[in-house]
């Protein structure tokens, strides 16, 4: 439960550094006064849409390293043979970086008020991301000719299951890279728009950070750190 | 008093704020079915969670005749008893109370007590009721489902959830268990990302946060961890749907079931109690934190007097969110495990007693030498505060690994959670209900079936849970439909179950006098006013009672003090608002 714990750690770091910038030492009984007079206390000052995305991310977040957790305990047991990883996996995450990056575009697109470049970023980001999914598709083809099925080995069963919940928030994703898009053709690079593509860009930054993550984790990259904290610990 | 005021009180803005923002309803179906108004939702979320509430209260009842009069009743089998038992837990743990707290007073109370119009995002906010409708249905057809709901306990501990020898292992039972679990999470995700944002983004100007009311930290706090604490719920059901449905092996071990090798192998049942708990125990103070918050609320109002260290219960509301997500291995004990762990866990797990035993202190000095009214609201709040040190010190008992290991197995475990966990916010759930009743209706309630209620309630819950301590301690197994001849079962352990049987019978009509209260005083109570108890915070203070959609009319509140201002010397009545500039003269246009 190591990797939740790290997790659950950096959470409570960024509330406690939140939460002692509110004023937590004053004395409400003595003071009284009205309102408007503490700037900065009343709300956050983030748009309360990206406030709201970025929970929802640290919920995101909390379920894959749930997920890491459970595949590095499982891991410990003896029948534990992990799969070849399929090369097709590289090209994949080299769809979703460009796919990031064009996001990114959009966003600057829409900041600048160029909604032509805006709406060719957001296609570009929306097709990328289709072939980033074909792509996994094709992973999971790759194992199974290969006998890796779901049911052989924890190790395989884990990487549909990590590389399908993957899946999943991508393709929950597309629904708002749908919405986006669009008010994209309809409104051109509106502030309200310009927020929606933000939105997206966050998202799709996260889920490209933790594609990373899991990468690592399946790649068995992280193998010899975890033994080493192992060691640490026990 | 300091006046952190630099200015005038008349340099501040007009607090007018349009709410042509908000979605408002034209037709019958969007203002009551399909609403997006936070309270139309909570009351939705209260109704439902009540309803499947009253299903789990009758499974409890099966439960006790079973133990109180073993072989009397012919139609619950060894496996009926498994099933009703499992029920009867996970419905009164996650689809009433979490529901109710968090969906229900969350719902009704974050918008009005920090002074919003509405939830941040009412849409999503719309969906997680309906959501969590279709959880309780998935729950409900399990029912009626081939084999009938698992047996497997709330725990749904593999390998034995999934095999034929449980109940609706291999049938549809534990399928619908775990379907419907994994629609509550989504549903309550999307209604927890409002309750944050919406104290995060939404409070009124003037209301900082630490001149939030104790309700508002302590559903907030709840929130946080619940977000948190769900996907460990979510991934272990997810994982368990695998091996069940697809053959995989993540917690099942290679096993013979019925003289046949079964497919599975290597799977550690450990992976899953881990995840189970990781959500488990922070689900004890999900529950807990948002009654501490109530019960300070409510104590404070109907003592008339300022609740004592405001501050320190906010840090202990705090401190105990964080603290309750490294105490989760406390519930393995006895699963094997290192002793060292065991040490490490028992030592939080004491530790985090430290904030709670703060918090009781708190409750007891501010009534201390208060003004205490013994209406129904303060009475449940006070039986709320017994009770949970009663839970509590068995508590102390229970996290000690070497006094957990010889009672882990028996009654006295039930007889402690249900102290703490059952009772306890149960107490607060019905306190808060007359609490806010006379706001969501603009009616009071029925003194007289209130004070029945109350004091069959408790006095009869003491009957049930008290006499199982006994029971527990001279060793009688919990999970166990019958005792049959046990040689060191003594004879007076069955006339104490057929005695906490009656009494939990008694109890549970009692609830009847309880809804039938609600339902006639709907139509026959008298008028209650906008602020039947003088209270001070936000809610009390809106322009009509019950509050319309947005709550606040043209102007939304603004702000001057904290909650608590109860009896202040000097004052011309013995509470002050929350929005009351005094002592000012005028309050600004």
């Amino acid at each position: 439960m190591s990797v939740v714990i790290v997790f659950i750690l950096v959470i409570a770091g960024i509330s406690f550094w939140w939460l002692a910038q509110q004023r937590l030492m004053s004395k409400p009984w003595l003071e009284q006064g009205a309102a408007g007079v503490l700037p900065g206390l009343e709300s956050t000052g983030v748009p309360t849409a990206k406030l709201g995305l970025g929970v929802f991310l640290a919920v995101v977040g909390c379920l894959f390293a749930l997920f890491a957790s459970a595949y590095f305990m499982r891991m410990e047991l003896s029948d534990w043979r992990a799969p070849p990883l399929p090369s097709v996996l590289w090209l994949n995450t080299g769809l979703l970086i460009l796919s990031s990056v064009a996001l990114h575009v959009a966003v600057m697109a829409a900041r600048r008020n160029q909604p032509d470049m805006l709406r060719l970023a957001l296609v570009a980001g929306g097709l990328t991301t289709l072939a980033f999914l074909a792509g996994q598709m094709t992973a999971w083809r790759t194992l199974a000719d290969g006998g890796y099925f779901l049911t052989g080995n924890p190790a395989t069963s884990f990487f549909y299951l990590l590389t399908g919940m993957h899946a999943l928030h991508i393709l929950g994703g597309l629904v708002g890279l749908g919405w986006a898009m669009a008010g994209a053709w309809r409104e051109g690079a509106s502030a309200r728009i310009a927020q929606r593509v933000e939105l997206c860009a966050m998202y799709w930054h996260f889920l490209l950070l933790i594609w990373l993550a899991l990468l690592v984790l399946l790649a068995g990259w992280a193998n010899d750190f975890i033994d080493l904290c192992r060691q640490l610990l026990t | 008093m300091v006046d952190i005021t630099p200015r005038a009180v008349d340099a501040i803005p007009p607090a007018e704020v349009p709410d042509v923002e908000l979605y408002h309803p034209h037709s019958w179906w969007t203002t009551y079915v399909f609403s997006q108004d936070a309270k139309v939702i909570a009351i939705q979320y209260a109704g439902t969670a009540m309803a499947i509430g009253l299903v789990a209260l009758v499974l409890s009842w099966l439960v006790r005749l079973q133990l109180g009069f073993p072989g009397t009743f012919d139609f619950i089998t060894p496996e009926a008893y498994y099933q009703f038992v499992t029920m009867h837990g996970m419905i009164m743990v996650i689809y009433l109370l979490t529901a109710l707290f968090l969906g229900g007073f969350g719902n009704y109370l974050i918008p009005l007590m920090v002074g919003a119009r509405d939830m941040v995002f009412p849409y999503v906010n719309m969906l997680s009721y309906w959501i969590y409708l279709l959880a309780v249905l998935v729950l409900v057809a399990s029912f009626f489902a081939p084999g009938g709901p698992t047996g497997a306990g709330w725990t749904l501990y593999p390998p034995q959830a999934i095999l034929s020898g449980t109940p609706g292992g291999q049938q549809a039972g534990i399928l619908l268990m775990l379907a419907s679990l994994i629609l509550f999470i989504i549903g309550f995700t999307m209604g927890g990302l409002n309750y944050v944002v919406t104290v995060l983004q939404g409070r009124t100007r003037g209301m900082t946060l630490m001149r939030m009311p104790l309700t508002v930290w302590g559903i907030f706090t709840a929130t946080v961890m619940a977000l948190l604490a769900f996907p460990a719920l979510f991934v272990a059901c997810v994982m368990m749907l695998f091996d069940r449905v697809l053959g995989t092996s993540f917690f099942m071990p290679a096993l013979v079931e019925m003289g046949e090798q079964l497919s599975y192998g290597g799977g550690s049942p450990i992976l899953f109690q881990h995840l189970f708990w990781f959500f488990g125990h922070p689900e004890v103070y999900i529950v807990a934190l948002p009654a501490f918050g109530i019960v300070s609320d409510l104590i404070s109002t109907h003592a008339r007097k300022n609740i004592f260290g405001y501050r320190m219960m906010v840090w202990a509301i705090v401190g105990i969110g964080a603290l309750s997500f490294i105490v989760w291995a406390h519930h393995m004990y006895v699963s094997g495990m290192h002793p060292w762990f065991g040490f490490f866990f028992a030592t939080t797990t004491l530790i985090i007693a430290v904030p709670t035993a703060i918090k009781v202190y708190n409750w007891v000095l501010t009534l201390w030498r208060g003004d205490i009214h013994l209406t129904i609201p303060m009475l449940f709040a006070l039986a709320f505060i017994v009770t949970f040190v009663n839970g509590g010190l068995t508590g102390l008992f229970l996290g000690n690994v070497v006094v957990d290991v010889p009672l882990s197995d028996t009654m006295f475990v039930v007889a402690h959670f249900h102290m703490v966990m059952g009772v306890a916010p149960i107490m607060v759930v019905f306190g808060a209900i007359y609490h806010w009743y006379p706001k969501m209706t603009g009616r009071m309630f029925n003194e007289w079936m209130g004070q029945f209620h109350f004091w069959v309630t408790f006095i009869g819950a003491y009957a049930i849970f008290f006499p199982m301590h006994y029971v527990g301690l001279v060793g009688v197994p919990r999970r166990y439909p019958e005792l049959g001849e046990t040689a060191f079962i003594p004879d007076s352990v069955h006339t104490l179950n057929a005695f906490i049987t009656v009494a939990a019978l008694i109890v549970g009509f009692a609830q009847l006098v309880f809804l039938f209260n609600m339902f006639w005083s709907l139509r026959y109570g008298r008028d209650a006013g906008g602020n039947p108890w003088r209270a001070t915070s936000l809610e009390w203070q809106t322009p009509t009672t019950p509050p319309p959609h947005g709550n606040w009319g043209k102007e939304v509140p603004l702000v001057y003090r904290w909650a608590y201002d109860y009896s202040v010397p000097g004052a011309p009545q013995d509470f002050i608002p929350q929005n009351d500039p005094w002592p000012e003269k005028a309050a600004p246009a």
